[in-house]
């Protein structure tokens, strides 16, 4: 499962010794599991056969991406079902979130009714908040002031902000604005200046988590998969001694570990897009019906304070 | 009454700009009609596969390009130096400029800026 990458072929300023991969493409599930600052990865059936009160943490959150709702095409022509089917897991889980992430691309062309609806679908999440940043498809034709209106009470800027949560302090970027041509995902100067400020007062010891749509590491630059000044938001958390990153946007599970932070990135509820390359774009894949929902799903969080472990766990809608 | 004054605002918009596929169809009409001797024309440029085809073309002045959105995700275009710039077209939405003026206009698309192309006119 994990591999060792020994060539540094993204000039992003991050040290790659030691670089490991845990990736999980598709299919049924993967655990990750952090301790110590070592990776080890399960698959979802092992999970079951193993102590669950040691895989309960202090803090457990979900993260739900990429619902897009208003997409009717082929690769999903019902997207509000999945979306659905995400929320009845959430609302299953043995130990009900604290909260709920959406990592963004809530609507698929930013209409007014697409948010309507992705509302009253949330509805029936059983936890206390639902917390979001924006995908590029929730800030189309208005510069993301329709989202700020519905989504971005009390956040600064484009909508970024930060809160803490049982000693975690969490940290919503956005990533998906004013986005400048041959450029890949931006924070931009503005966001960087009011982040380094936002950690400045917190201990080393605080565990950090960060979310944003776009990835904030170099998946596939080609099809615009990363974030341009990521490396210098990265900087400002190079002195925390557990950070881990929360993406959406490319629809498919892929992590890795690199020192003290954990990249990691979620399914889409909505539909799944190729593995980097492997296509000539990186548009909706069409999948046979019965394999969609093997590849559409939700991300579930436990944090153990004070043993700085963090573990990820990613299910499918169906097994 | 916020949702209907929207609407209203939104179908003014497009009467005058042309920007979803119903109104288009109106400005390549007119565009046709109004042509008569002279030599304006038209050229479509396909979004498909997250990229701009063909990538580069060259027209004569006072060609109108025509951009299709074949794609199942919104796409728009976006010249870099602010002369044009659509909204997000949908799946089989058009957007169209008429170039008077020679010279190179380089475009993207602001929600996937790794695509670029330009227009070059003569
Ligand atoms: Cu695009």
């Amino acid at each position: 499962m994990g591999k060792i990458i020994t060539e540094n072929l993204n000039n992003d300023g991050v040290d790659r010794r030691g670089f490991l991969k845990c990736m999980a493409w598709a299919g049924t599930g993967t655990l990750c599991l952090i301790q110590g600052g070592i990776l080890k990865s399960f698959a979802l059936s092992e999970v079951a056969n193993m102590d669950q009160s040691k895989m309960k943490g202090d803090l457990s959150f979900v993260q739900i991406s990429d619902s897009h709702i208003g997409f009717d095409k082929a690769a999903n022509p019902d997207v509000t079902a999945t979306l659905r089917e995400a929320i009845a897991k959430i609302n299953g889980l043995n130990q009900p979130p604290a909260f709920v992430l959406h990592t963004g691309d809530l609507s698929h062309l930013s209409k007014e009714s697409e948010f309507d609806t992705l509302d009253q679908t949330l509805k029936s999440i059983h936890t206390e908040k639902i917390f979001y940043v924006p995908g590029e498809h929730d800030v189309l034709n208005d510069n993301g002031e329709q989202y700020r209106e519905r989504y971005g009470k009390g956040s600064l800027g484009d909508g970024w902000y930060s809160f803490d949560q049982k000693g975690v302090h969490f940290i919503g970027l956005v990533n998906v604005m004013n986005l400048k041509a041959g450029g890949l995902g931006s924070l931009g100067k503005e966001q960087l200046e009011w982040l380094e400020h936002d950690v400045k007062s917190l201990k080393s010891s605080s565990p950090i988590v960060v979310f944003a749509h776009i990835p904030l590491w170099s998946i596939y630059p080609e099809w615009g998969w990363g974030t341009d000044d990521s490396a210098q938001a990265l900087s400002y958390l190079k002195r925390f001694g557990t950070v881990s990153v929360l993406n959406g946007h490319i629809h498919q599970v892929m992590q890795k570990v690199e020192g003290n932070v954990t990249f990691h990135t979620a399914m889409s509820t909505a539909f799944p897009q190729p593995q980097p390359g492997t296509a000539p774009s990186p548009g909706p894949m069409k999948v046979p019906t019965d394999k969609l929902r093997g590849l559409l799903g939700l991300t579930n969080v436990n944090f153990v304070r004070g043993k700085h472990t963090l573990a990820v766990v990613d299910s499918t809608l169906q097994e | 009454m916020r949702k209907i004054s929207k609407l209203m605002v939104a179908a003014a918009m497009l009467g005058v700009f042309g920007w979803t596929s119903a109104s288009n169809a109106r400005f390549v009409a007119s565009a046709a009609t109004a042509q008569g001797a002279t030599k304006s024309q038209e050229v479509v440029v396909k979004i498909d596969n997250f990229s701009f085809m063909p990538h580069d073309i060259m027209v004569a002045a006072g060609t109108t390009v025509i951009w299709v959105n074949n794609d199942d995700i919104p796409h728009t275009v976006v010249s870099t130096s602010d002369v044009f710039k659509s909204k997000a077209l949908d799946t089989d939405d058009k957007f169209s400029f008429k170039f008077d003026k020679p010279g190179t206009y380089e475009y993207f698309c602001s929600i996937h800026p790794k695509m670029t192309a330009k227009v070059i006119v003569q």
